[in-house]
């Protein structure tokens, strides 16, 4: 197979419906010319696209946030009820898992257990600290009489940082059955596949709390 | 005619196609740059702990920015989101690795409908908000008006 015959081969095909893989072309091209894309690529593309419809579904939560922050019915606003301690700290644990998580993705990679059970439980613990302090602040408030059911402001609160909560808990549930799934089934194709959709999942839900904590938190102590 | 076909051929067989990391290197169509396929552990290690100082210094950018006496008070809150949207481009580029290299081409386009969608919906809904709240009669006046 001469050169020419693969660069025309790979040209007809930009948008990747899929051919034969050509002799001596290195995959992961994106660009179709090794055959279509590998697994890992796929899964992380699919993955990637439920994290978009993810991040959509907390926008329309934002734009409530946003719309209903003077709507208090006498009630406290945003400078009555946060404190920005428990935020910054919040903002360091998720910011610290994430980058242990990174950590983590290294050890996978590099197929040693050992440190990627002990990043991915330094990851967990992290997050732990993060659903903790979240559960404080709220029982806290609830506590106090400023619970969800007291102004439209509040219910779009809790709403909006209560679903970021919920799923940060469910990242912790999928970080313990990685944990358990490498010692029990090693690293194979399919865990290290389900490994790579659990760190772009974990590291979304960081990029998520950027919005929380400058949108609801920083901006919201600007609003009288 | 070479039967490797990694050797140029001639001037059309070649395509840049990862601008930004690897700009004025040349590849063969179907050739992929070999350290972008075996990074070591040192060069990805650095690129999370660039990554974690960068999200670090605009987190406390942020935290600092709502002091009062730092910014000029009407333009704390657009500090506030410039230093958020700094920060998600840092975790997207260091922790997600959305680059500019071929296998990210879909997932770049996605984000960019993603963002477009997330846009339409968060502004256009405080803008279509903000507007209807000026337009209604406050509910104060409505009251006295059936009241009398």
């Amino acid at each position: 197979m001469s050169a020419p015959d693969t660069a025309l081969r790979a040209g007809s095909d930009p948008y990747h419906i899929g051919h034969a893989p050509a002799a001596g072309v290195p995959e992961y091209t994106g660009h179709g010319a090794g055959g279509p894309s590998p697994k890992r690529i796929v899964v992380g593309y699919g993955f990637w696209i439920f994290i978009l419809s993810d991040v959509i579904l907390f926008s329309c939560f934002f734009a409530t946030y946003t719309v209903l922050i003077h709507a208090r019915n006498g009630g406290p606003g945003p400078r009555e009820i946060f404190d920005l301690h428990t935020t910054a700290a919040e903002t360091a644990c998720l910011l610290l898992s994430s980058f242990a998580c990174g950590m983590s993705s290294l050890a996978v990679a590099r197929r040693n257990l050992l440190w990627a059970e002990i990043s991915l439980a330094i990851t967990g613990i992290l997050g732990l600290t993060f659903i903790g302090l979240e559960v404080h602040e709220f029982v806290g408030l609830a506590a106090r009489g400023d619970g969800p059911t007291r102004s439209a402001f509040l219910t779009s609160f809790f709403a909006l940082v209560g679903c970021h909560g919920v799923h940060v808990s469910a990242g912790l549930l999928w970080l313990g059955t990685m944990m358990a799934q490498f010692p029990a089934k090693g690293f194979k194709a399919t865990i290290r596949h389900r490994y790579l959709c659990f760190s772009l999942f974990w590291h979304a839900l960081d990029i998520i709390w950027i919005g929380i904590f400058t949108v609801v938190y920083l901006i919201g102590m600007t609003t009288p | 005619m070479s039967s490797d076909p990694r050797e140029p051929q001639g001037p059309q067989e070649f395509e840049e196609f990862d601008l930004g990391s690897h700009v004025g290197e040349e590849h063969l169509v179907g050739a992929a740059p070999t350290e972008l396929r075996h990074p070591t552990l040192r060069s990805e290690l650095i690129g999370y702990l660039t990554g974690l100082v960068l999200a670090a210094a605009l987190t406390a950018a942020s935290f600092w920015a709502l002091d009062e006496n730092v910014i000029y008070g009407p333009g704390i809150v657009m500090a506030l989101i410039v230093f958020g949207l700094a920060q998600v481009g840092v975790h997207l580029v260091y922790f997600l690795h959305l680059t500019t290299s071929p296998d990210n081409t879909n997932n770049a386009l996605a984000l960019a409908f993603g963002v477009l969608i997330v846009s339409l919906i968060f502004f256009g809904s405080v803008w279509v908000m903000f507007h209807m709240n000026q337009n209604m009669i406050p509910t104060k006046a409505l009251l006295q008006m059936r009241g009398g």
